[in-house]
């Protein structure tokens, strides 16, 4: 054996796959248990914790006191499934407007054209969120473009409810194209070529074939939408008006009230309603297919 | 030279100038042929040949820039896939993946609103015909390749077609299946009665299973015929040496063998080596023992490297003696296939 080579740190990696692993792992374990899990586990703990009525200060002691103000007040109930029936619409108009979309990209466009509209469709996200979503508050204003193309001021949308779906409809949408236009890609043209073949006209071969095929790339798509407007606050403070989310409750609790604990227990119903949307997608079956 | 042999029977396929560009390549270059009622007809030729194009062109898939496709009688050249009276078995079989095998099967009946008792009874028997009874509840994932294959066979044969269009179905199975698969094919065609055309790349298969062939190369037809007139009398170079293997000779070699003028083709197996005195001699350059057959490659004093191919149905010559051994070879005269000494006439090895 040579020495020379025996003594290379590269080579005795080679030899070790135990300290290779090792090596190649302990970054992200220690990213996932103490930045991700951690943080995740400091939220669950402090959701039980309370703040003292006079000083301002945090009790670390157990109580039950911040779950029974949420599910206690009709407020709480009502901002969650304002917030739920948001995410469920914005992730329908996503999937609506996103299966055409990726069909066109993936099926339709010349080979030539297809990278240059995946970059279209990328392009957004490399500007700022809080620019876009500005620019929608300029949109949407009294008087602005959308009212004058819908006939004068005050015909348009204007600020609350139906502007935060819109805008954050906008938002995620490349976050369903995406998926789609991957599975899309996958799908054979042959299995449209053999559905037209067996007798089925365009509509019949998207009802039967394509679209039971989607579901996986879908459901991979409206986990990014309805997660990502579960928690959003930035575009319904922009152009929401008085409109309340759980995410803007959550970041009126952490600011002005200074209530972290309160935040904290307010956040935990996200995480709840996705744990519950991810176990029914599982339960579905359409994540073995991803 | 394209012989055209007449069948006393309706034609179901007509094709005529057909012609298919894609940009500035031009796959399919004008053909014109007549496919039988009932025919197993077989287009084989190399990949790129314009074989697989022609086939689309009569399903559908694609429209050609020239020319026209009857079925039956019936000009189909602008209809869609879906019009026209023809299914599909495809190289990668196309089966739907979220469909079970009975619903895969199903499918063409559905959407023809067959009603459900008359769709269930049908299915069965298709998949009965390809002996895959009781794999209705199956995915298709849950299949080897050989039962995909059937599944899609089924499929297709369950909406009794004029024509049933094959492309390439047996490439992606291994050699036991693929010659149990020609036999049942061949078989489940003689009983269904229907149309088959049937593309490949392998000549084997498509002498094996056809009633007449169509060789193509370069998007042309260079012969069609029944299998043993594509062999025993090929038309050129090119189909001489596809179509199994082939001795061509030409210019000076073949003037001292045959004492003719021209390119002359004669297969390895109607060659002998022989004691004859009159026989072309030659030295053995190798010899290769394949099993039920040897092949013995020699070089001809006359000029020509020339395979010879002996059956081992006796006990087989001691064969690693045989190398530079000086032989002579025979062959008989009817076994010398003139071919039209053209551009593709040129090799002669």
């Amino acid at each position: 054996m040579d020495a020379g080579v025996d003594g290379d740190q590269g080579v005795s990696m080679h030899r070790h796959p135990r300290w290779q692993l090792a090596a190649l792992l302990t970054a992200p374990v220690l990213w996932l248990v103490v930045a991700y899990l951690g943080a995740l586990g400091v939220l669950m703990v402090s959701a039980f914790w309370t703040v003292n009525g006079f000083t301002g200060g945090i009790v670390r002691e157990f109580s039950l006191a911040n779950f029974r103000t949420i599910l206690g007040e009709e407020v709480y109930r009502t901002v969650t499934l304002r917030s739920v029936g948001v995410a469920a619409a914005v992730t329908v108009i996503c999937v609506v407007v996103a299966v055409p979309m990726a069909f066109y990209m993936a099926k339709v466009a010349s080979a030539r054209a297809r990278p240059w509209l995946v970059i279209a469709v990328l392009t957004p996200l490399w500007a700022s969120y809080l620019v876009k979503a500005y620019a929608w508050r300029v949109l949407l204003g009294n008087g602005g473009p959308i009212d004058s193309l819908l006939g004068g001021p005050g015909r348009g949308p204007g600020y609350g409810l139906t502007a935060t779906v819109i805008v954050l409809a906008y938002l995620w949408l490349p976050y369903m194209i995406l998926p789609i236009h991957a599975g899309l890609d996958r799908l054979p043209d042959s299995l449209l070529e053999a559905s037209a073949d067996l007798g089925a006209r365009a509509g019949h071969t998207l009802r039967r074939i394509v679209l039971p095929l989607l579901v996986p790339p879908v459901a991979a798509g409206s986990i990014f939408t309805f997660s990502l407007s579960l928690g959003d606050y930035i575009t319904v403070q922009i152009v929401g008006g008085k409109t309340q989310l759980i995410g803007n409750l959550v970041y009126a609790n952490i600011g002005a009230a200074g209530n972290l604990p309160f935040a904290a227990a307010l956040a935990t119903i996200p995480v709840l309603i996705m744990v519950i949307y991810l176990i029914a997608v599982r339960r579905s079956g359409a994540l073995e297919e991803l | 030279m394209i012989t055209e042999i007449r069948y006393n029977r309706p034609m179901t396929v007509e094709l005529s100038g057909l012609r298919k560009t894609f940009g500035a390549v031009t796959a399919v270059d004008g053909i014109d042929l007549r496919i039988g009622d009932g025919e197993f007809f077989s287009m084989l030729g190399p990949s790129g040949s314009g074989k697989t194009t022609v086939l689309r062109l009569i399903a559908g898939f694609e429209l050609p820039t020239a020319g026209t496709v009857a079925l039956d009688g019936r000009d189909v050249t602008r209809l869609a896939p879906f019009e026209r009276d023809v299914n599909t078995v495809f190289q990668d079989y196309a089966l739907f993946p979220h469909l079970s095998v009975q619903e895969n099967v199903e499918y063409g009946l559905k959407v023809r609103k067959v009603a459900k008792r008359e769709r269930r009874e049908r299915a069965r028997e298709a998949l009965a015909k390809v002996r895959l009874e009781g794999f209705g509840a199956r995915k298709p994932s849950a299949m080897s390749g050989g039962q995909r294959q059937r599944v899609a066979l089924a499929r297709a044969l369950v909406n009794r077609p004029k024509v049933l269009l094959l492309d390439e179905p047996l490439g992606a199975l291994d050699r036991k299946l693929r010659e149990q698969m020609q036999v049942e094919l061949k078989a489940i065609q003689r009983d269904a009665g229907i149309t088959f055309v049937f593309v490949t790349h392998d000549q084997d298969e498509a002498l094996t299973m056809s009633d007449r062939v169509a060789v193509f190369d370069g998007g042309r037809i260079v012969q069609v015929g029944t299998p043993e007139s594509v062999y025993e009398r090929p038309a050129s170079a090119f189909v001489a040496d596809f179509v199994g293997s082939s001795n061509v000779f030409s210019g000076e070699t073949a003037r001292t063998l045959f004492r003719k003028e021209g390119t002359f083709s004669v297969r390895p197996e109607k060659i002998a080596i022989t004691d004859e005195p009159a026989a072309a001699p030659g030295t053995v350059a190798e010899v290769i023992y394949a099993g039920p057959v040897t092949r013995y490659v020699v070089d001809l004093d006359a000029g020509a490297r020339v395979v010879v191919v002996e059956q081992n149905s006796r006990t087989p010559r001691a064969l690693a003696g045989l190398r530079g051994q000086r032989v002579r070879l025979g062959w008989h005269e009817e076994h010398v296939i003139p071919l039209p000494s053209g551009k593709d006439s040129a090799h002669a090895s």
